[in-house]
């Protein structure tokens, strides 16, 4: 089969803050009752991760899970183990009431580093990213300009951006734009 | 700016990440009723002075629809609330009370 390559291949650019298409990452989104032992279950032995509290993101490198609704979770592996993950979760939630997809190929993901980096997203989200009311750990779901979008932290420095494939392009032009050498706002 | 809680997610949703979704708590009538019900149904909307009840989708975030009560006068915001519902809580109404005595919306009050 034909080498899967990400949106915009590893693309980056350095302004006030560091900008990155971080290539292929394996996303799972996963529907179901939030409180069933048996999605937990199937949550742990995906990622090792516990259920996620309310908008919370318990992310390590690429793997993990993420909070999107109170019946969604966004669950993150590396992407060549994504299909055998997929495989056993869909087998251990047989007998729930539960939905697992493969959405990989269907998302991008930016990370934006450096000591600027809630300058640059705070330009483009209608959300409070002050350290105060924004840690690793959480997770936001919001819009970028005109698109949706999700974010969280990686670091104290560094967030991880995702949206959807089609997106792109307009995603990573947006933070270009808000990365530019000299606009630093100074808000946060 | 329009700035409302989503009941959902616990977030504060600038009005940028929501959808309007119109009168909140319209009952269809089932099976057998008359022209007159299902005529109300589709065209007869509240438009008060006043306080409000909506429906609004956190569109840009969880994906929801939540209930919100305004006022259209003031533009105050006196709470929100789950979609799972087919009334407003009693807590909220009472909240309302004891802003704008004597307020009636529909069969509320």
């Amino acid at each position: 089969m034909s080498e899967p390559i990400s949106a915009l291949n590893h693309a980056s650019y350095d302004g006030i803050a560091k900008v990155r298409e971080c290539g292929l990452q394996g996303m799972i989104t996963l529907r179901g009752d939030l409180s069933d032992k048996v999605l937990a279950k199937a949550v742990k032995d995906a990622t090792g991760q516990k259920m996620p509290g309310q908008r919370e993101a318990l992310v390590y490198g690429d793997s993990g899970v993420c909070w999107m609704s109170t019946d969604e979770l966004l669950v993150l592996v590396p992407y060549a183990e994504v299909e055998a993950k997929l495989a056993a979760m869909t087998n251990a939630l047989s007998g729930t009431h539960a939905l697992a997809v493969n959405v990989s190929d269907a998302r991008a993901v930016f990370s934006i580093s450096g000591s600027n980096a809630r300058e640059v997203l705070g330009k483009l989200a209608p959300v409070e990213l002050s350290a105060e009311a924004f840690q690793p750990g959480q997770i936001r779901r919001s819009r970028l300009a005109q698109v949706a979008g999700a974010f969280w932290m990686d670091d104290a420095e560094t967030f991880r951006v995702v949206c959807f494939r089609s997106a792109a392009d307009y995603v990573f032009k947006l933070l270009k734009v808000a990365a530019q050498p000299g606009s630093e706002v100074g808000v946060y | 700016m329009l700035i409302l809680n989503c009941p959902y997610c616990g977030v504060d949703a600038e009005e940028s990440e929501l959808s309007a979704g119109g009168e909140a708590h319209l009952k269809r009538f089932g099976p057998g009723s008359s022209d007159v019900e299902f005529h109300d149904y589709l065209f007869m909307r509240e438009n008060p002075k006043g306080v409000h009840f909506e429906r609004w989708r956190h569109s840009n975030g969880c994906g929801k629809w939540f209930h919100a009560v305004r006022c259209t006068q003031t533009l105050e915001v006196f709470g929100t609330y789950s979609a799972q519902t087919t009334e407003p809580p009693k807590e909220l109404k009472d909240a309302i009370t004891a802003k704008r005595p004597g307020w009636t919306w529909r069969e509320y009050e």
